[in-house]
């Protein structure tokens, strides 16, 4: 995978961060007791740990893995 | 006295795992292995330790006390930018301290920045301001365990003997357990505040008979309906909140943590699961925090839900003085605490007093940390360990912890906490506008050491001014702003009920952006200073 792409994802997860579409809604309250502004930043961080599980197994710095001796 | 005895009791196991429990015997002794685990942790320790590790008091009762009085907005603030943030900065950052301290040794960032820049004094200005910013942390945890332990036992035990007991044991077992026993502490420490969670919204929510009829009631009353949605931050204000996370990695016991690792594939469990561990503390800290707002039958929260409307009731009519101790009324930093006391059988409360040890103690890695800079940074690098041995690298690493802890203790009797609290707000603007320091040594071959100094001063004069700003320029109620530089007709340095703001933003995004700016502009005019090809060549290979 690209730097780029990389960076376009990283970019696309931090900017749905910024969620000012439910700035000012509480309802639903979903499962009856989350507002939809908790309820959303829970399931951003979930897919957040999703985003960063496809980094890890497509972007990884294996070239910092090789056996390395002490300089 | 049950919670007293079980907080007595975690303290002395806390102190047997950090000395005896997880020591190695085919580890070699050496400054390496005190300073760093040898640099042999395993993946599950790894991750809950260095997660344990960016917990501290705030996370289970902070985190709670500032949704009491703000709302849901306090998980976005700090919780789901952090998750985004933290992990990348492991991943990008992180991974590459790890194969640095592999290949040449480093123990600490100054290191790895006096090799990467060339230069020796530079690196101690850059040592002497991570280390002034790292104090009010450990000053903070031992007024934490004082005022802790003077809680839970009912006013048992004072404010000087909690705090002192506090002390000797992460003294203790940093003095003798080193980086394994303060990993091995943490992660015992993270496993608490995990199950924590979801027992204290389980028993809670049986207390309060459901969570469904307090949220519709505070969404029935135009008190407490804004307390559900964000419609009272501004969204620079929620936007500027994302930069904070970037102190993390900056922070030095985060990056001396990162050499810890003994592969670098441990680090791949860390970055997918650092999130979930984010949720699973403080969804429950947060949701708690919110409805207490509803838990007025518990005595004490009914006080500070009144504190709270004379308050916002009385506005600019109140003195100063009226509003001060209106908002020392108010503050929800024990909302947690008093909900358990309210709901909760005396076991969880017991637990409950273990688990806010566990956060108040979470200064153990930061007094290693300023034990390691020390010893690498100034005695090594002035060249006491060529004179004096390895031996009397350790021993001195481990007077300057005893030493350290005993003048946080003399200073927290004597001084009051509020000073410390605002200092280790800095604390964070600071280590986020340190952070290009890492970005530019890492990525960027043109980067110089002159750079690195004037981001460095940068951040040093702007903490210093923020702190000025702050405490000299009364807090003005809230919703008003009180103008400290305009030009034009725009206020551009304002100072807000929450704090300074800059055009509208949290000091730590200029902070944060003008250091950046600084190294690159700064490195562009020295760029006759960049180091020699060979060092270059140890960064940027190929």
């Amino acid at each position: 995978m690209t730097r780029v792409a990389i960076a376009v994802i990283l970019a696309v997860l931090y900017g749905l961060h910024q969620d000012f579409w439910l700035w000012r809604e509480a309802r639903p309250l979903v499962f009856g007791v989350l507002p939809i502004g908790l309820f959303y930043h829970a399931a951003y961080t979930v897919a957040t740990a999703v985003v960063l599980w496809v980094l890890v197994r497509i972007a990884w710095p294996s070239h910092l893995e090789e056996p390395v001796t002490r300089a | 006295m049950v919670q007293t005895g079980v907080v007595l009791a975690y303290l002395a196991l806390v102190m047997y795992l950090g000395i005896f429990a997880f020591r190695s015997r085919r580890a070699a002794p050496g400054a390496e292995e005190y300073f760093v685990a040898g640099r042999k942790l395993g993946p599950a320790v790894f991750l809950l330790s260095l997660f344990g590790t960016n917990m501290t008091a705030f996370s289970i009762l902070g985190a709670s006390g500032h949704a009491f009085a703000n709302g849901i907005v306090t998980y976005g603030l700090m919780a789901s930018s952090s998750a985004l943030v933290i992990p990348v900065s492991l991943l990008l950052i992180g991974t590459r301290l790890w194969a640095l301290g592999k290949r040449h040794g480093f123990m600490t960032p100054v290191q790895m920045f006096r090799d990467r820049w060339e230069c020796g004094h530079i690196g101690t200005v850059i040592f002497v301001v991570q280390a002034v910013l790292l104090v009010p942390y450990i000053i903070i945890a031992v007024m934490g365990g004082g005022t802790t332990l003077h809680t839970v036992s009912g006013g048992r035990v004072p404010f000087w003997l909690g705090g002192g007991l506090v002390s000797l044991v992460v003294t203790t077992y940093v003095f003798f357990g080193g980086m394994r026993g303060t990993a091995w502490v943490n992660a015992f420490q993270t496993v608490l505040f995990l199950l924590f969670g979801a027992i204290a919204v389980a028993v809670v929510s049986a207390g309060m008979g459901g969570f469904s009829t307090a949220m519709e009631s505070m969404l029935a009353s135009p008190a407490t309906a804004p307390l559900l949605s964000r419609e009272r931050i501004s969204p620079l204000y929620f936007l500027s909140y994302t930069f904070i996370p970037l102190s993390s990695i900056a922070f030095p016991h985060i990056a001396i943590f990162c050499l810890t690792a003994e592969r670098l594939s441990h680090f791949k469990k860390t970055i997918v699961f650092y999130p979930l561990c984010m949720l699973a503390i403080w969804l429950p800290s947060v949701f708690l925090g919110v409805a207490a707002n509803r838990a007025t039958d518990v005595p004490a929260i009914a006080a500070k839900v009144e504190a709270r409307a004379e308050l916002a009731a009385g506005g600019p009519a109140l003195s100063q003085d009226a509003r001060d101790r209106l908002r020392v009324q108010a503050a929800g930093d024990d909302v947690i605490l008093r909900l358990v006391e309210g709901y909760a059988p005396l076991w969880l409360a017991a637990l409950l007093g273990a688990a806010v040890m566990a956060a108040v103690m979470a200064s153990d890695s930061q007094i290693l940390a300023l034990s390691t800079m020390f010893t690498e940074d100034v005695f090594t690098f002035y060249g006491g360990r060529r004179r004096f041995g390895e031996a009397m690298q350790v021993r001195t690493g481990r007077a300057f912890v005893v030493l350290l802890t005993a003048i946080a203790y003399l200073v927290a009797l004597r001084m009051p906490q509020s000073i410390f609290d605002l200092a280790t707000q800095y604390a964070f603007a600071g280590y986020a506008a340190l952070s290009p320091l890492l970005v530019a040594a890492l990525f960027w071959r043109g980067s110089t050491k002159w750079g690195a100094l004037a981001s460095t001063v940068w951040t040093a004069a702007a903490v210093a001014f923020v702190a000025v700003v702050q405490t000299t320029v009364a807090p003005p109620p809230p919703g008003a702003g009180v103008p400290i530089l305009t030009i034009g007709d725009i206020d551009v340095v304002t100072r807000a009920a929450a704090g300074m703001m800059v055009a509208g933003f949290l000091p730590v995004v200029p902070m944060t952006v003008i250091s950046a700016l600084l190294m690159v502009v700064v490195s562009a005019l020295t760029a006759r200073t960049q180091p020699a090809k060979d060092t270059l060549a140890k960064y940027f290979p190929g």
